[in-house]
């Protein structure tokens, strides 16, 4: 809050000193409290992740969100931020979810993050061991009793050497002296709650599916129940050679071992599933321009993309123009009405309205087949082509009103007397429009244009609810089909289907991010352009 | 008329003719336009009406909606909030709740951020400016992979704030307030008067005093519009809902229409028609109360 004329120092220092006596004087006490509530809540949070993170030794974010929170407390008791104090909250947002996730969508487009590679190695490791666990035939017997901590439940075990030992699914059994004994059996731990019958039958699910393990070794196997009352020991058939780091099967007696390829893997090439996740340089990338299965494909969506943005645009500018011409005439009655009426379509959600068009389009039922073509069974949605028609024919419908509007607004804004003036000049309607009314039409609606470009660029919705992306592309190797735009096919390689591939997903998206940039630089010299021109 | 008379010169064809030319004439000057007109309409309205039969056509298939508004019956619409595997009442709910505290949000953290570029001059402020539009060039929604996983790592900390909460939903919006809405807004707050808080200042009131109560009753107009537009835009996200939200009870409107009208497309049409013609509603009533502004808002980015 520095003064703005430029003054002496020490009567800036005074005028610095009045203005926060003033700011002082102003802000009342509530606004005081609130401002420590807030942050004070803010700061509570921060320190739990950061506890929370510290027992994940997960260091680098450790020390980012200390920084974070560093920032934000100088933020908002410093007097010399007041600017920040405003952007703050707005910032962390944009930082976390639009600006780190940019970079981070980067770093996954290196690694084989999917289905089957998502985890850590030791992850992968537990996951595969307690997978193919089976119970020990001569184990002996546990007596139990099943606690809840919490939400979590945990198994308090009697050995048969009458020894007691607690644990979870996360900490393995540990030698407990505290426990309350009836008879042989321990059947109470200080601050847990034994569960009786009831609760057990409640949580059945749950219970039955509980694995405490032995000890931190997998190759120890882990103590589950059938009855809740019960344990027995259960052994995995695999066993994990931590110094060879290798996976042997002890059934076939077949040896996995980490080749490098995120998995375990037999001579032969065959995997063991879950794998973990690896950093895999470029291959994503390589696969994207190189793989035939996927390189076609990709191009081919990407014209497409770029055909159904610019089409799309086009038509609806075309028709919105149009109409905003028809209608901006004084003479005509009704304006109100069929204006209203016409813009209908904008404010029905677009989602919907995708999937009310796929009805009224569909090929054995819908209404555009048996009523308009009298039952003809036209592929609207399932043919490459017609479904690709089909898209800018209801998009069209979609954004035909927004372009009205926006039309009827740049028209009726274009001042009368250059009208006049040309008029004068003698120049014809047409004249008048083509030479005075578009060009100052196009400096007021380009920049909405681009924006329209850019959003349809993106219309996932509309793609997704219509068709579905559909008809598969068979020559493809990933899930994509021949309406496909460039975001529908990322969703699909990553959320649909049991082959999920985060990674591939990931490279897409960036190729996508450059393309974008490069497109962005270029319009925006363009738009300058135009503005220069008028 | 018993003689047919081929002389134009009678009265009465007279008049016709001239009554005929001045229809022509008005045809060529505004008819057409009516003609355009009732096609366009017919063009809109159409779907809108079929989906509005097809609700009130109870136990309808995709097939028996054709015939328009041959049954009357509003069956579908108790059906829709009374089966169980799909909680429409519950996804309603959700979009509504979603919808507002995202649109309340984004135009709070818009409207500080917009408030302190119009305001204040501070080193950085022409980049931050610059750097708020080159961001939005990256849309969210490519990021959503990367969503995911944050969430996911997010959620092993915070439960709360992981994957399948929809305050983690609210928040991944919320990324996206500083951005276009801040534009809208910061032309707006620079047609209100700096001499209004030159007066406010020379009064004692603090900075925050004069944000609160007064520079933002008088930009009321750009934060209607702002929060309508993020409001439309949070109910029609699909990409990011869909990721984030897994169990049916708490997802939303898009997400679980979508769902429940591709499982069985066209068995489920009428209940999901009704569905539809009950989700819209709103929207559409909000749109058409508040498009003056909206438009105002769309084509200058300051009303006034």
């Amino acid at each position: 809050m520095s003064s703005r004329t430029p003054s002496p120092q020490t009567r800036a220092r005074r005028s610095r000193g009045a203005a926060r006596l003033a700011e002082m004087a102003g802000g009342s006490l509530w606004a005081i409290l609130i401002k420590i509530v807030l942050l004070g809540l803010v700061d509570a949070l921060g320190i739990y992740a950061m506890f929370m993170l510290a027992a994940q030794h997960n260091w680098i974010v450790f020390a980012i969100l200390a920084a974070a929170l560093v920032a934000i407390n100088y933020v908002y008791f410093s007097k010399r931020t007041l600017a920040m104090k405003y952007l703050t909250p707005g910032l962390i947002f944009l930082l976390v979810f639009q600006v780190f996730v940019i970079g981070y969508t980067g770093y996954i487009s290196f690694t084989n993050y999917g289905s089957g590679h998502n985890s850590t190695k030791e992850d992968a490791i537990t996951a595969l061991m307690q997978s193919a666990q089976e119970r020990v035939p001569d184990s002996s017997t546990y007596a139990l009793t099943v606690v809840r901590d919490g939400g979590d439940f945990g198994f308090l075990v009697t050995d048969p050497k009458g020894e007691v030992s607690y644990g979870t699914a996360e900490h393995p059994l540990e030698r407990v002296t505290d426990a309350t004994m009836t008879g042989d059996k321990a059947t109470a731990l200080p601050g847990k709650e034994s569960l009786n019958f009831t609760d057990i039958v409640d949580n059945q699910k749950a219970i039955v599916d509980l694995q405490v393990p032995i000890s931190d070794d997998p190759n120890d196997g882990s103590l589950r129940t059938p009855d809740g009352s019960s344990a027995f020991l259960y052994l995995s058939s695999l066993h994990y050679d931590a110094r060879a780091d290798t996976m042997t099967d002890t059934k076939t007696g077949t040896v996995y071992s980490d080749t490098g390829v995120g998995a375990f893997a037999a001579p032969d090439g065959k995997q063991l599933k879950p794998g973990w996740s690896i950093g895999v340089g470029f291959d994503n990338y390589v696969k994207a321009i190189t793989d035939d299965g996927i390189r076609g494909p990709l191009i081919g969506v990407t014209i497409w993309t770029f055909v159904f943005a610019l089409l799309s645009v086009l038509t609806t500018f075309a028709l919105g123009l149009f109409l905003a011409i028809v209608f901006n005439d004084m003479r005509m009655r009704g304006r109100a009405f069929y204006r209203v009426l016409i813009i209908l379509p904008y404010a029905f959600p677009s989602f919907l309205g995708a999937l009310v068009w796929a009805g009224l389009l569909n090929r054995d039922f819908g209404f555009i087949n048996l009523e308009l073509f009298g039952g003809a069974h036209i592929p609207w949605l399932t043919d490459a082509f017609l479904g690709k028609v089909s898209i800018l024919f209801v998009n069209l419908w979609l954004g035909f009103p927004y372009m009205f509007l926006v039309c009827m607004g740049a028209l009726q804004s274009i001042p009368d007397d250059v009208q006049e003036a040309a008029k004068m000049d003698g120049a014809n309607p047409f004249q008048i429009f083509k030479k005075i009314k578009l060009p100052l039409l196009l400096v007021s609606v380009a920049p909405l244009l681009i924006s329209s470009f850019a959003f349809n660029f993106n219309n996932f919705n509309l793609v997704y609810m219509l068709t579905g992306g559909g008809p598969r592309d068979a020559s493809a190797s990933i899930n994509v089909g021949g309406t496909d735009i460039l975001i529908s096919m990322v969703y699909k390689v990553a959320f649909v289907g049991a082959d999920r591939d985060y990674g591939l997903a990931s490279a897409f998206s960036i190729l996508i991010f450059i393309v974008v940039a490069i497109i962005a630089i270029v319009s925006f010299r363009q738009t300058k352009a135009l503005e220069e021109l008028n | 008329m018993s003689a047919p008379t081929l002389t134009p010169s009678t009265p009465s064809t007279r008049a016709r003719d001239r009554r005929g030319f001045k229809a022509r004439r008005w045809f060529l000057a505004t008819g057409w336009r009516h003609l355009v007109g009732w096609v366009m309409i017919v063009f809109s309205v159409f779907p809108l009406l079929y989906v509005l039969s097809a609700s009130l056509n109870p136990g309808g298939t995709l097939l028996s909606s054709n015939g328009l508004f041959s049954t009357i019956g509003f069956d579908s619409y108790t059906k829709l909030f009374n089966s169980p595997q799909q909680p429409y009442a519950a996804w309603f709910g959700n979009t509504l709740t979603i919808g507002l505290i995202t649109a309340a949000g984004t135009v709070f953290l818009g409207a500080l951020a917009a408030y302190c570029f119009s305001r204040m001059r501070f080193a950085g402020r022409r980049v931050g400016l610059l750097t708020l539009l080159v961001v939005q060039i990256f849309p969210q929604l490519l990021a959503v992979v990367a969503i995911f996983l944050l969430l996911t790592g997010i959620g092993d900390i915070f439960p709360a704030l992981g994957l399948d909460n929809q305050v983690a939903l609210i928040m991944v919006y919320l990324g996206g307030a500083l951005g276009v809405n801040t534009y809208l807004m910061y032309g707006f707050f620079n047609t209100v008067p700096a001499a209004i808080d030159e007066a406010a200042k020379l009064d004692g009131a603090s900075h925050a005093r004069i944000f609160f109560t007064i520079i933002l009753r008088l930009v009321a107009p750009i934060l209607a519009v702002v929060g309508l537009l993020a409001f439309i835009a949070t109910t029609n996200d699909f990409v990011i809902a869909s990721v984030v939200l897994v169990s049916p009870e708490k997802q939303t409107l898009a997400v679980g229409l979508y769902q429940f009208v591709s499982q069985e497309f066209s068995s489920n049409w009428s209940v999901f028609a009704a569905g539809a013609v009950l989700a819209a509603l709103p929207v559409m009533a909000l749109f058409l109360f508040l498009q003056k502004y909206i438009v105002g808002g769309l084509t200058a980015g300051a009303v006034k």
